[in-house]
Formats: C-alpha cells, structure tokens, sequence
C-alpha cells in the first residue's frame, strides 16, 4: 500500500509530468485560458491517461514480453492511446455534449499528448512494473497534469485582467508565469526518493 | 523470418482487436440528433422575431450549433449572450443589433393611437402579442410585453408607431455602473449591476 502511495504521491508532485518532465506542454498552454475548459480537459486527459497507461501495461506484459517484441512497443503503445483517445471521445459525445464541445480540437489531441505516450513508456522501463503499479503511476500523472492544469488555468485568468507590460501581453506571460509554477515544483523534488 | 513474422502477427492481431471494440463502441455510443440545440433553443428567448436573419429560434439555435455567433439576439439582451456563452463555453461578445441605436437603453414600441386606421399589420408582425386591437378599432401596445423589437414598425402603413426609450421607474432605477478597474478600456471588467 506505502508503495502505491510512494508511486502516486511521486508522479503527482515529485516527478510532474508537466512542470518536472515538461511532457504534455500544448494542452498545458493550450486549454489552460478558462477554468472550466481546463477542468474538462482534465477530467478526459485523466480518464485516457489512466486508461491507456493500463492497457499498454496488459499489451506490454502478455503480448511484446511473451514474444519478445519489446523493440515494438512505441507503436503498438501509439495505437493504445488512439483507440483509448478514440473510445473516449465516443464515450464524452454520448454522455456530455456539452463537455464534448468545450473540449472540441483537444480531446483527439489527447492522442499526440507526449505525457500519455510518456506515461506508458517510462512505466514498462522499470523493471518491476505490475498491474496496479501501472494503474497508479497512470493515475498519478494524470492527477499531476490535472492540478498544474487547473492551477495555471486559475492563474491565467487572473492574469488576463492584470495590468501586464504591452510586450509581455498573452503567451508570453503565460509561459513566464508557467516557469515560475516549475520552479515552485522543483521544491517537491527531495520529498521522497524512489 | 519467424521473428518477423511473429511481430507482423501481434501487431494485426492488436490493431484487429482494437478495431472491433472500436467498431462496437460506435454502434454502443450512438448519438442521436444533437441534444445541443435543445439546450441552445432553451436558452433562446422564443419571440421568434427573427432579428438575428433566421425564421425564428429554433433555426437559430441550429445554426449556433453549427457555429454561428451567438451575440445576434436583441430581444434576449446581454443575458442570453452570456447564457450562451457560458453554454457554448465561448467568449463572451458584445450585442450585436446592427446599428440599433444603443444596446443599453431598453425600448418599448408606442403607437400614436390618433394616427392608427387599424389595420392590424403590426398585431400579426408581434411576436409576443404585446399588441391589442382588432380590424378598424386603434390598436394599442401592452408596454410590459413589449420586447422593443421594432418588427411592427416597418408594417405599419401610415408609419404611427414610434420605438421610445423605456421610462425609469423605481422599480427598475439602478445606479450607473462604476467605471470598471484598470486604467485602459480595455482592461475594463463588466460589473454586473445587481
């Protein structure tokens, strides 16, 4: 159980995908401008992280292993995640229109996010990788990306009103500000040694 | 050769698999007619006074959900636009009633009752009944119903009906709204007035 908390608590904070790793940086810039669209984003990017962090783990475990294919699993893991990402938005168009227009161009750019493909590379490169622990490094990840998101989402439009130098208007700031967030982060980095 | 065609056979196999899920998802998930255009028609304000160039609102909500702007409605006002934004989680637009003099001051239809031949054009050209009166008797308008839509003006033959501002009462009496902070207009933030 303290190894599920470790892996989760690391890949939340200590390792952020986002600000730690820099994987996962056009969705973070890109749908960050409102809260709610960032919450939406979140919610699907979680659901398709962990989803596809599991089953790359099953296709690693019972298919590339078995037949000795491990040079293979870029691709088959890219064809995880679009079918997961595929599923996905088939499942939001059915269950939230709404949500499934907010998120529009970026729910089947969850399929090119690096931190999903990321997520599923790193976590077959240890050597002791199981069921759960994919499930929860998946899942952390995905709670990582969510809280930056929402955090820089909060930030942004608070930002948006501020009294900004002309030449540091939009994207500029943005980034700066999402520097400074990385900064913070690496304060989380002796936290816990894995 | 084996090797290769053991690799060639998983990935088949993988991409078959996830292929006939995906092929079950989509007859699952299923998405009949596009449930937003009954929650954008819900929001619209049902005059059917056709001021945003569609036969009424419900064609209006469709063309909304095929992206047209959603700023094109003066009898729903500034409320519905921000309804719709918040809907169709876009930006917030300003009214746009094509050059009706100025968006803020409410308008309320009034026909010189002494000019009147009644001939009932304008009772059929209101699309909230605010007009009373029958076929030869003066026709008056019920000020409380009236959306200031001005589409009884243009059928009026002897051109009695004029729009006037509605007069300030102490019911609706306000406060001019505050300036909004930042030093520029366009840093300027709408105060809602409550």
């Amino acid at each position: 159980m303290t190894e599920y908390l470790l892996i989760l608590i690391s890949a939340v904070l200590v390792n952020n995908f986002v600000l730690v790793q820099f994987l996962g940086l056009c969705p973070f810039m890109g749908v960050s401008n409102k809260v709610e669209t960032a919450m939406g984003m979140s919610l699907a990017t979680t659901f398709v992280l962990t989803l596809s962090s599991v089953l790359a783990y099953l296709t690693w475990a019972y298919i590339l292993v078995p037949f000795e294919l491990q040079y293979l699993r870029t691709i088959s893991f890219i064809l995880v995640i679009a079918v997961a990402v595929q599923f996905t938005e088939m499942f939001v168009k059915k269950a939230s229109p709404l949500l499934y227009r907010v998120l529009g161009v970026f729910l089947p750019l969850i399929t090119s996010n690096c931190a999903v493909l990321g997520v599923a590379l790193l976590n077959v490169r240890q050597t002791d990788a199981t069921f759960m622990s994919s499930l929860t490094y998946g899942l952390g990840a995905a709670l990582g990306f969510s809280l930056v998101l929402i955090l820089f989402a909060a930030m942004r439009e608070r930002i948006a009103v501020a009294d900004v130098p002309e030449a540091f208007r939009g994207p500029s700031i943005g980034l700066i500000t999402a520097g400074l967030m990385s900064l913070a982060f690496m304060g989380f980095s002796g936290l816990i040694k894995l | 050769m084996t090797t290769v065609l053991i690799a060639i056979a998983a990935l088949l196999g993988l991409a078959a698999l996830f292929g006939a899920l995906l092929g079950y998802a989509s007859e699952k998930f299923k998405v009949e007619g596009d449930p937003i255009v009954e929650q954008i028609d819900a929001l619209l304000p049902q005059t059917q006074c056709g001021q945003c160039g569609h036969p009424g609102c419900r064609p209006y909500a469709e063309a909304i959900a095929e992206g047209e702007e959603h700023n094109l409605c003066p009898p729903g006002g500034e409320t519905t636009v921000e309804a719709l934004s918040e809907l169709l989680g876009r930006e917030v637009l300003p009214l746009d009633n094509e050059g009706a003099e100025d968006a803020s001051v409410e308008r309320v239809a009034y026909i010189r009752e002494d000019e009147c031949i009644g001939c009932t054009k304008c009772i059929q050209a209101c699309p909230v009944d605010a007009i009373v009166g029958a076929a030869k008797q003066m026709h008056t308008v019920i000020a409380d119903e009236c959306t200031g839509c001005d589409l009884c003006v243009e059928p009026c033959p002897v051109d009695c009906i004029d729009m006037i501002e509605r007069p300030v009462t102490l019911a609706t009496w306000t406060w001019d709204r505050p300036a909004g902070i930042g030093r520029r207009p366009e840093q300027r933030i709408e105060v809602v007035n409550l």
